[in-house]
């Protein structure tokens, strides 16, 4: 078993809330001082736990937003029947303490080691904060691996990091689909993801390419499906599933 | 294979709960269902959250591989659906 000094970084600790910034109406980025931070992966998350007067605990996981390097920062979809995320969207203030858990997960990242092979990274409305932090990491180090990223979004206003992803680095191309409302003039895909769509995104096979597929069950167990269905083996196929978020 | 609800997880969730108990990270263990065999990363299996805690469950046959349940402060471990974790 680990010793005291590590299990210490493992467990439980208390951030500050630094600064918010509002992504999206319902949508805030809260960055975090955590003293004893140990660093993280690009793709990681950290868990939070709420305590109210009462002593009622809630826990929720949310993907780091950031690079590693940058201060860690995450982003919160606020949920209508939420039961923290209209607090850490609405209510929480800089100086605010709360506690978090973490760096966690060591299957849904990505780091430059892991080779030249395109990136398709898809994502399902908030499912593309963890994808943020990975295409930041790969900014970062001066990455020249090529990068799709296919972004499903209800609304153009619900694009989250809208114009960062509107001028991303050299050798990232963002795809929309927009699937309830589109702005005028809109040229983009304006459905749910279907193969025909995968495939049209998707690296050729033969590129040997790596996917990362983050957002809702459903949409992650469909657009899964597709690419291995292009060939894609399983293995190279990473998947992260999030709980109750909006429907598309 | 079929596809999983909304709702339904995979072990990243639990990526967290599984620090605090193993010590480690554990989603890239790879689990053996003791039902059928199959092999599986944790960040791959499915995991359900009922009310009264954490159930993750074999993709391939449906089997319960492990249960988490909190009782006054302590967590219970039921991996007895594992034939191997490592």
């Amino acid at each position: 078993m680990a010793g005291t000094a590590v299990r210490g970084r493992l467990t439980w600790q208390t951030a500050t809330v630094g600064a918010v910034v509002d992504e999206t109406p319902a949508v805030r980025t809260l960055s975090l001082e955590v003293p004893d931070w140990a660093g993280h992966r690009a793709g990681q998350h950290l868990d939070i736990r709420l305590t109210a007067d009462d002593g009622y605990r809630a826990e929720r996981s949310y993907s780091i937003a950031s690079a590693p390097g940058e201060p860690v920062a995450i982003t919160v979809e606020r949920l209508d029947d939420g039961e923290v995320s209209p607090y850490l969207t609405q209510d929480v203030r800089p100086g605010d303490e709360i506690e978090v858990r973490g760096p966690i997960g060591g299957y849904f990242v990505w780091d430059p080691a892991d080779g030249a092979a395109p990136l398709l990274l898809l994502a399902g409305g908030s499912g593309v904060v963890p994808l943020r932090a990975i295409l930041r990491h790969r900014a970062r180090v001066g990455s020249s691996v090529p990068v799709r990223l296919l972004y499903s979004a209800r609304s153009w206003g619900e694009v989250i990091y809208r114009s960062e992803l509107g001028s991303p680095a050299d050798g990232v191309e963002v795809i929309y689909t927009l699937t309830r409302q589109q702005p005028p003039g809109w040229t983009g895909y304006a459905r749910r993801t279907d193969p025909a769509m995968i495939a049209e995104v998707a690296w050729p096979v033969a590129q040997a390419p790596l996917a990362y597929v983050c957002g809702p069950t459903n949409f992650v167990e469909a657009v899964a499906s597709d690419l291995v269905g292009l060939g894609y083996p399983p293995q190279r196929v990473k998947t992260e599933r999030f709980g109750a978020t909006g429907t598309p | 294979m079929e596809a999983l609800e909304e709702g339904v997880v995979d072990g990243n969730a639990i990526g967290g709960l599984l620090i605090e108990l193993f010590g480690t990270e554990m989603t890239t263990a790879v689990g053996t269902c003791a039902a059928c065999g199959a092999v599986r990363q944790v960040a791959e299996m499915a995991v359900y959250r009922p009310m009264l805690g954490t159930v993750v469950r074999c993709r391939s046959c449906d089997a319960v591989l492990m249960v988490f349940v909190e009782v006054r402060g302590v967590t219970c471990v039921d991996l007895s659906g594992l034939a191997q974790l490592a």
